[in-house]
Formats: C-alpha cells, structure tokens, sequence
C-alpha cells in the first residue's frame, strides 16, 4: 500500500527545518529589537536586557551603542565593557565604525550592535552592518541588535507611500527571519510625539523639517501597526518551522485560516463570500482553492469563466486564490490545508445526484473522512451567482488547420515504408507497433483530433498491405480481425490519454506564461505611482499581449473621458461613447459583440475593485466579429483587475494627501484667525484712537501732543504694513508658487537696501555692520533675500533692548558664503531654538509680557533662504547674552573673482 | 514759479485720490483727478497735463498699457504706483517709458520728491546744468571732473561712463538693463555682473560708507539711482 508509506514521509522532519535547526545551533543567536520610529527606545531597551543578562552571569560586551546625547541611556551603558570603535577618515572626516576584528578578538558571549541598518563608511570589510553581524553570528557570538520597520526591504515601499519618505538604507528581509528572537518596542504615537517635542528624539539636523512631517499621528500609527504585524508574522514563521523541525504536521490551532474548496458550480460564488465573513469574524487569513484535474479541459467556456471569476471574486474581496493541478480533489484539498496550517475548510453543498456519488464518489464525503483536526463547514451554495457573461467570444483554440493532417498522412506512409522493410527481412508477428509509434508521435505533437485521424489511417493501411488477404480491405483470419480491433482499441486509448497529457502540459505553460506576464505586470505597477504611467504601462500590456487597440476612460468631473490608450491617438465617436458611459452607468459590458449597444465599434467593460467600478476600458480589433478568446479574456480579466486596484490606489494616495492639506490648512486658517484678529485690531486701535484724540484737540494745539499722535499713527501704520507683507510672503510660500529670480548680487548691496528698509525699526539700535573685503558675488534672488534679512534685523530690534548694538555681518566660509544677524537681547531658550521657526511660534517673554509679532517673520525668512537652496540657523551667542541669526548660501561655482576678471573695462 | 504744475492723478481707489488731492494741492499743484485707464488717456489728451501720477493696477485697461498709449500722445512725464514684489512690473513699466516708480504704501515726502526730480528733467532737457552737485559729490560732465570734498576722484573710463548715465538721470530709476545698454553695448544687456562690480567699485571711491551708501542708491530687483542733486 503506498497511502500509509506517503503519510509517513510527510510526517517525518522535513530535512531543510533540520538543517536551519542545527545551523541554528551552533551559531550564535540573533534578538532583534524592533521598533516602529526612530525615538521608540529601542537601544535602552536592548542595553536593559544587556543589563540583565549581565547580572545573570553573560559575558556582554557593546560593539556599538548611538546614545544620541541621551542621558538615560548613556547611565546604562556605564556599567557595560565597550570594545573601542575603529576611527576611518573618509573625505576629511574622522567616521568611528564598529571595530569587527576587535570583537571578533574578545569574542564575548554576547555584544551589543545598535542600528542594524547602518551603512558602513566606505572601506570596511562590509559595507553594511548587518553583514559584520552575520558574521559574528557565524563566530557563535549571539547579538543584540536594534532596527525601525522602514529599514526592512519589503516594507520600503509600504512606508514611502505612508510617509512620503524613502529611507536609503534597507536591509534584506532574511536578516529578520534568522533572528532567534524579535521584541517590538512600541510606544503610543501620542508619546513617541511627545517625546519629540521633549527633544528626546535624536533627529539628524539636515532632516529635521522633512522629520516633523513623518511624526504626524497617522504616519506613526500605520508604522506602529507595520512593526508589530511583521513582528507576528515572523512568529507565525518560526511555530511553522518549529512544527516542522518537530514533525508536527498541521496545524496549531495559534490563528486561524480558512480555506473555500471551489468547482465550476455556480454556487461557488457563495462558499467565497461565505469563506469571506467567516475568516472576517475569525480575523483570519483566507485563501480560495481550485484544483485543475483533467475534467477542466472538459469544461464548457462558461464554466471555465465561472471558475476564473470565482477566484477573481475571491482576490476582490482579499482573499488568496490558488490554482492547483491535481488528480483527487479531496487529497490535493487537504495536503495543501495542512503545509499552509488551515484550520478551517469551506465546501459547498454538492449538486451531484445519488447515482454520480456513486460512481466517481463525493468530494465532501471524503473531505470530512479525512480532515483529522481541520473543521469542515459544507456550506449552502444557494445565494447570487456570479452573473453569465454578456458578451461573445471568439471561438477559442487554434483555427482549423491542415497541417496536423498532412503531417500525419506522412508519419503513417512512412510507417507503412518503414514497416514493410522490416517485412520484407524478417518476420514480425508484432508489426502493427510500428504504427503505434506514428500515433503516439502524432498525438504528442498535435493532439487528439490528429492523432484519431492517425488511428483510422493505420488501422486501414495495415489492413491493406499486411493482413491476408493483401492488398484489400478485407480480412480472412478470425484472428486477424480481434487483432486488428484490440490494435485499435490500445491505439485509441493510448492517443487519448497522450493527447490529454500534452493538453495538460500546455495548459500549464500556459498559465506559467500567464502568471509570468501577470506577476511582471503587477511589479511594473507597484513601482508607478502615477495615475498617467500606471495606464499607459496597462494599454502598452494589453495591446502588446492580446493583439488589440485599446483606450481607457475614467471619471473627470462627473463625466468618464478618455484618459489613456494604444495605440495614443484614439477619439471616439458616438456610438463608442454611449456604449462607454453604459457601461460607467451599469457596471456592466457593453458595446461590440455583447448583448447592449452592439453595434458600437469597440466593447466596453468595467475596471472594478471590491469598491465598485472605478473606470472604463474599450477594445478593438481589426478583425471583424468578437474581439477576444475565453483565455484572452480571462487574461485581460485579471489584469484589467490590478490595474482597477492601481487606480484605486492611487486615488486613495490622493484622498489621503487632500485630507492631510485641508487638516494642515485648518489648523493654519484657525491660528491665521486668531493672529489677525489680535496682531490686525492692536495696529488699527492706536491709529483710529489717535485720529480720534486728534480730533478732539482744541485749538491751539500742542506741538508736542500733535507729534507724538502723529508718529504713533505712522509707526502703528508701518506695523500693518509689515504685518500684511508677512501674510503675503506667507501664502507665496505656502502656495508653493514662490517666483525665484536668480542674479548676481553683490551682498553689500542687499545689507544696504535691508537695513535702509529697516532704518526706522533700528532708529534706537546701535547698527554695525561689517561686510568683509572682496567678498565674491553671489547668485540669488534679491526680493526674497532682501526681505529675509529685513525680518532677521526686525527680530532682532523686536528682542534688544534700546541703546544695544545689532551686528549685520557677512563673511566667506570656503565655498559658502555666512549672513550673521546677532543681538544682545536675552537670547533663545534652548528648546525653542528650532521651534522659532515654525509659522506662529513665538517665545513668550516675562509672563505676558511679549514683544508685538506675528510668529510668521522667521519663517518666512528660513522658507525663503531655504528656496534658494541655503539654511539658516539661529543660536545663542558664546561671548555674551544674545541670539545669532546665521543664513549660509552656497557659493556659484564660478567665484567672484572670476566675475571681476569678466568684466570688460 | 509763475504757474502751478498739473498733476493728473490716475488711481481706482478713492481713499488714495482723496489724499493724494489733498497733499498735491497742499504742496502746489494743480490737481485732476481719473479713476479708469480710458479716463486717463482722455484726460491727457485734453488736459495735458505736466505728470501722470498712475495706479498700474486699474479696473478697465492694464497699466502698462495705458503707459503705451500714453506714449504715443505724449512725452509727459509718468510716476508709477506700484507694489512691493513686483519687481518685474516695475522694469517692464520703466522699459515702456515709465519715468519713475513709488512703492505703495509711501509717505508724501517720497512722492513729491519723485515728482520734482521728474519735472526738473523735463525742464533741464532744454538745457542741462553740466554740474551735479549732492552733498560733497561733484560732477562736472564737460570737464570730466569729479571731486569729493573739493578733493579730485579718479575714475576709470567705464567708472565715469557709468556715473556719467546716472548723473544725467539724476534722481531717476535706471534700471539693470538701461545702463548695460547704454553702457556695453545691447550685447551685453544681460551681464548684470559687470555692473555690479562697477557699482561696487565707485562706490568704494565715493561713498564714506560703501555699505551704506549716501549717493548712489540700489533700488532691489529694479535697478540704481543717483540721489537728486541738492
């Protein structure tokens, strides 16, 4: 008996769960501490479980520990032996790197490598560091380890869409799945942003704007979701490979799974959904399962389109779909539930009689009988069926040809030429094999018609020129004749079943083929994000594979247009639209060769996603009459399906993009309020009370009473002036439309029009300035430069007390150039000295007792410097009280001095 | 003066006539008043009057254009109303024969200022003092002598040119391109570099404080201007 021997095989330790096990074994073991953001306390984490291990005896050693400054942090590493870090200049920088040979040396029972995803400096034996981590994994050395979920390969492109931010340095998936031991250190996103704005969070100053952004609650929250699903499944992986090391054959009963066992029966379309609420109330995973026997090939085309839709309804509604050759539905059903941990399988109710149970017995009954420990739920296949299609196919397969036949006449006269010179030397009773051969030969390569045709010839020929009496078609010999028909009977039956293995093999190629184009098809769109690439990557797959013209419609303001096609130039015309937009209306097909619209030029369906109908695309051909095969429409079926997800996709990115900016623009519209109504009400109040005192002065006035309303008016005029530029400086670059004009400037110029512009602001400043010699010209706009330093003097004269001097200077620093603005007011509370520039931000003095602004000039003034492609920094002063104010601009390439040289005198 | 200058005065907005009326009037002029470009025109026409003060911003035609219209009537001397960050309306207004230009908002003493350098030129086109004078800064054009203080400067050739554009249009904008035009030839229109090595350079021969400039004034994005004579 084979059945026992089979399951005793599959039941023994798979050898590739052994072999990982003993590696395991002797090398060392990998914990990774995993974390959803930078700031999660990762690395304290990993040094408190160092700790521990220490207290317990281990010996632990730190390779590489970033504290970031942190206090806390730096406290435990104290008591930990640090192995001293290897210094490596790389362009006239002194880069510390993990020593490896050092630790390698010391081989300590454990060590301590923080930032898994670190790229080396350039020069050291690896160039990433999880590969220095492998390889003291490999010396038995067990390592500690920390990393953020967006290093992880596979979840790049996850997170750039979450986050807008590609991170540059990703390491392998495989990394994760060889550690031993994963803990995710997780933090509420309220906390890790608390954290942040606590300045807990190290963040590398030239990413500090982007960072802002990628520490919204909503990025954080998708990450932290991300960090700790790829943290269970990893669990998931390691009870797989623990089962099968032990021999455990399926499944632990840790999640459940379920699987639907799906046929042509129209009621399948009710097991998917029925499989699709019960994994929803289960939270489970769930695939959809077809196995291909050799009935398929019999199928009808409606049939086999129902089966090919039932497992697109499957993918719809986010299930898995698998398609399985096999030859016992019940056994390929259950060897697939047990190697993939199903705990649940879905059948539907069967519709054969009592008579065909009978005779080729019931998948359910043998399902059950056989399950062991997998439930099976039969399920009522009553429900709405998948609706027929609407529209015609061409006839499917090859057209008729001759050549089969002629090819076949050939092999049997030359197995008659070939018999008969056997015969004529030697006598063979068995000369009729011969001719078995040419059918054989003729059913592997054209199939079954051809090779029956085969039969009947050889069956006549060798009645003709070998049975006596020869020559005719008659038969003497009794014998002869159960000869000749147990000759044709085997020929019969051997053609058949070598004709069905060659239509198995080709359907199978067919569908690697299919899978192939598919698999290749839905990478090119996961790398487009752009709706415009997406469907001219679709049209150019479509037309390139099934030989059409085809144009895509989707929605613009209500209406559905073209968008897209290939070849480009397609317009359509009357008919074509009506039938378009019937389609857009009723999610349904119509147009040429279908049952609406026919006499459209083109046919028409729908792009769906388990939402709903998301656009239109229309085929053409030149041939006249249906335009596609059931397999070329099964194929476009599913593709016509990724790309309805792409969109969907993209549309969501959109969605999620216009909710973030109209978050963003309400928040900006309700302080904007709040400013306007404050910073807009205390100019205007001193100016229309002035006019108004003015007014009751009576004749004669005082000179001195006149001037002071006077000047309060101009002054509190001024004000709203600069209070409206800054509103408007503000919305330029906020509506991201700021007009750069790039010109040589020369730097003393800009420091003369700024503080000319500020010379009343100043008036109770001491202002020096000092520009030094032979400065080079720069390139830059002068509008935006001119205002940014104007905003820089007015915060400064806002802060310095009267009588103070305010320092303007500008100097070269190698191959940029250094605008200083500094005061000797009180300076920059240190935790504010980022957050001066955010809009609105504003350091409140004594009390309430803060200076009149808008919180919008540095802001402003860092959005303009930054346009141009320089920074601007702001600290406290080193000799004295006060705060400097440092904008850097690259220099051109081309300095000054050779400007100068330029000029012809 | 024997008879009162007329400033037409063209501005959509009725606050900016009324005080623009009012502040005119006080310093002399004879003043009317246009709310639309067409009006404008029409007004100029007619009342030919001795400068055009004009909003570029006006409801029925584009400043600039009724710039251009103007133009082909007349040469009367025109004033810009203009607004911060528009830089380049500035220029293309000047270069379709604008004479000057005022920021909005400005102070009458700006303004008036503006009109006087105007109609000074006007008047000395008929014959131009050959002498600047402006604090300690003298510019004798005939004899090619420039002194400061009473003591002589030495300017290169191209220093002088340079100075010699700006004196002559004293008071008056020129902007980046005028200049290089005049100056190196339209070839060279666009090597706005040279002139700022120039300036930089007759500044450091005139000016006390060269970043502080008392003479010669950068007017930002547009251009440079010699201050009126005294």
């Amino acid at each position: 008996m084979s059945q026992p021997d089979q399951s005793d095989r599959e039941n023994r330790p798979s050898p590739e769960a052994l072999l990982a096990a003993a590696a395991q074994e002797r090398r060392g073991k990998l914990k990774i501490f995993l974390g959803a953001a930078p700031g999660v306390g990762k690395t304290y984490e990993m040094l408190l479980a160092a700790a521990q291990r220490r207290r317990e005896g281990v010996d632990v050693v730190v390779g590489v520990v970033e504290t970031h400054g942190r206090i806390e942090t730096e406290r435990l590493l104290r008591g930990l032996e640090i192995v001293p870090r290897r210094r490596v200049e790389y362009r006239g920088h002194v880069l510390e790197e993990m020593d490896i040979d050092a630790v390698l040396q010391r081989a300590p029972e454990l060590v301590l490598v923080d930032e898994l995803a670190h790229s080396n400096a350039p020069g050291s034996r690896h160039p990433k560091r999880h590969m220095d981590v492998a390889e003291l994994l490999a010396a038995g050395i067990d390592v500690y380890t920390t990393l953020n979920v967006q290093h992880l390969e596979s979840l790049n492109d996850v997170v750039a869409q979450i986050t807008r931010i590609r991170v540059r340095e990703t390491i392998p998936d495989s990394v994760i799945d060889q550690a031993a031991e994963i803990e995710v250190v997780d933090l509420t996103p309220e906390d890790l942003i608390q954290r942040l704005n606590e300045g807990k969070v190290y963040v590398p100053r030239q990413a500090q704007r982007a960072l802002r952004h990628y520490f919204s609650p909503g990025n954080l929250t998708a990450l932290r979701e991300l960090a700790l699903r790829r943290a269970a499944q990893r669990v998931d992986e390691q009870m797989l490979s623990y089962m099968q090391a032990h021999a455990i054959s399926g499944p632990w009963a840790a999640g459940e799974r379920v699987l639907a066992c799906v046929s042509e029966s129209p009621g399948s379309a009710q097991v998917v959904r029925q499989a699709r609420r019960v994994a929803d109330e289960l939270k489970a995973k769930w695939s959809v399962i077809y196995i291909e026997t050799s009935r398929h090939h019999r199928l009808s085309e409606v049939e086999r389109d129902r089966i090919a839709d039932t497992l697109r309804l499957a993918e719809r509604l986010g299930g898995e779909a698998v398609t399985i050759p096999g030859r016992r539905v019940a056994d390929d059903v259950l060897a697939y539930a047990r190697s993939n941990n199903v705990t649940r399988i879905l059948v539907g109710k069967s519709q054969r009689s009592r008579w065909q149970e009978l005779l080729r017995g019931s998948v359910i009954y043998d399902l059950i009988r056989k399950a062991n420990n997998i439930g099976v739920q039969v399920v009522t296949s009553e429900g709405k069926p998948i609706p027929p299609k609407n529209v015609e196919t061409r006839p499917g397969g090859e057209p008729f040809d001759f050549l089969p036949y002629v090819v076949t006449v050939g092999m049997v006269a030359a197995a008659t030429l070939i018999a008969l010179a056997i015969d004529a030397f030697v006598h063979l009773p068995n000369i009729s094999l011969v001719y078995l051969a040419a059918i054989l030969f003729t059913a592997v390569a054209y199939g079954l018609m051809p090779s029956l045709f085969a039969v009947l010839l050889s069956v006549l020929t060798y009645n003709f020129f070998f049975l006596p009496p020869i020559y005719t078609f008659t038969i003497s010999d009794p014998a002869n004749v159960m000869a000749l028909i147990f000759f044709s009977i085997v020929a019969v039956l051997t053609s058949n079943l070598t004709a069905r293995t060659r239509e198995q093999v080709l359907s199978a190629q067919r569908r690697a083929k299919d899978a192939t184009e598919l698999y290749t098809f839905s990478r090119k769109l996961a790398a487009t994000n752009d709706l415009d690439d997406l469907l001219w990557a679709f049209c150019y797959q479509v037309a390139a594979l099934l030989k059409v013209r085809i144009v895509v419609l989707l929605p613009e303001k209500g209406q559905i247009a073209v968008r897209a096609g290939y070849p480009p130039e397609d317009e359509l015309d009357e008919s074509d639209l009506a039938a378009a937009k019937w389609t857009w209306a009723h999610n349904q097909a119509a147009g040429r060769a279908s049952d609406t619209l026919p006499g459209a030029r083109r046919l028409f369906l729908p792009m769906r996603t388990g939402r709903g109908i998301v656009g239109v695309l229309g085929l053409d051909r030149d041939r006249p009459g249906p335009i596609l095969t059931p397999d070329e429409r099964r194929l476009l079926d599913a593709l016509s399906d990724l790309i309805a997800v792409a969109i969907e996709r993209v549309h969501l990115a959109e969605d999620i993009d216009e909710a973030r900016i109209a978050a963003e623009a309400d928040r900006l519209r309700s302080t904007l309020l709040t400013s306007i109504s404050h910073d807009l009400r205390t100019p205007l109040a001193s100016i229309i009370g002035s006019i108004t005192t003015f007014k009751t002065l009576k004749d004669p006035v005082d000179p001195r009473v006149k001037g002071e309303l006077i000047a309060t008016i101009q002054e509190e005029a001024e004000r709203l002036n600069r209070f409206v530029g800054n509103l408007l400086d503000m919305s330029r670059l906020e509506s991201g439309a700021l007009p750069i004009k790039r010109q040589v400037l020369d730097v003393g110029e800009l420091l003369e029009t700024s503080l000319r512009r500020a010379a009343r602001l100043v008036s109770h400043h001491r202002v020096e300035v000092e520009v030094a010699a032979d400065l080079p010209m720069i390139s830059g706009d002068a509008t935006l430069l001119e205002q940014a330093l104007f905003n820089l003097i007015d915060n400064a004269a806002k802060y310095a007390p009267a009588g103070s001097p305010i320092r303007v200077s500008a100097r070269r620093s190698g191959d940029r150039l250094q605008l200083e603005v500094s005061d000797e007011g009180p300076g920059i509370p240190p935790d504010h000295l980022e957050r001066i520039f955010d809009k609105f931000h504003r350091v409140a003095a004594d009390g309430d007792k803060r200076p009149p602004g808008t919180g919008l000039g540095l802001a402003i003034c860092r959005g303009f410097v930054e346009a141009l492609g320089g920074t601007l920094r702001a600290a406290n002063r080193a000799d004295r009280r006060g705060a400097v104010f440092t904008i850097t601009l690259p220099l051109p390439a081309k300095t000054g001095g050779e400007l100068e040289a330029g000029a012809p005198a | 003066m024997s008879k009162a200058h007329h400033v037409l005065v063209v501005d959509d907005e009725k606050s900016i006539r009324r005080f623009l009326n009012a502040g005119l009037a006080e310093e002399g002029y004879e003043v009317s008043l246009a709310e639309t470009g067409s009006e404008a025109i029409e007004k100029t026409v007619r009342e030919k009057p001795d400068i055009v003060i004009l909003d570029l911003g006006l409801p029925d035609i584009d400043g600039k254009e009724v710039i251009q219209r103007i133009r082909k009537l007349s040469a009367v001397p025109i004033i810009i109303l203009s607004v911060r960050a528009d830089e380049s309306g500035k220029v293309q207004a000047l270069d379709l024969g604008a004479d000057d230009y005022v920021t909005k908002p400005f102070g009458m003493e700006e303004l008036n200022a503006r009109i006087r350098t105007a109609l000074r030129r006007r008047l000395q086109e008929q014959g131009a003092p050959p002498v600047y004078r402006c604090g300690e800064l003298a510019v004798d054009l005939v004899r090619r002598l420039v002194t400061l203080g009473g003591r002589e400067v030495r300017l290169s050739v191209k220093e002088f040119d340079v100075l010699r554009l700006l004196v002559s249009q004293a008071g008056r904008v020129l902007t980046h391109e005028f200049i290089l035009r005049e100056v190196w030839g339209p070839a060279n229109a666009e090597n706005i570099q040279y002139l700022r090595v120039y300036v930089r350079s007759l500044r450091q021969k005139l000016e006390e404080d060269p970043t502080r400039p008392r003479y010669l004034l950068t007017e930002t994005g547009v251009g440079y201007r010699l201050k009126a004579p005294d």
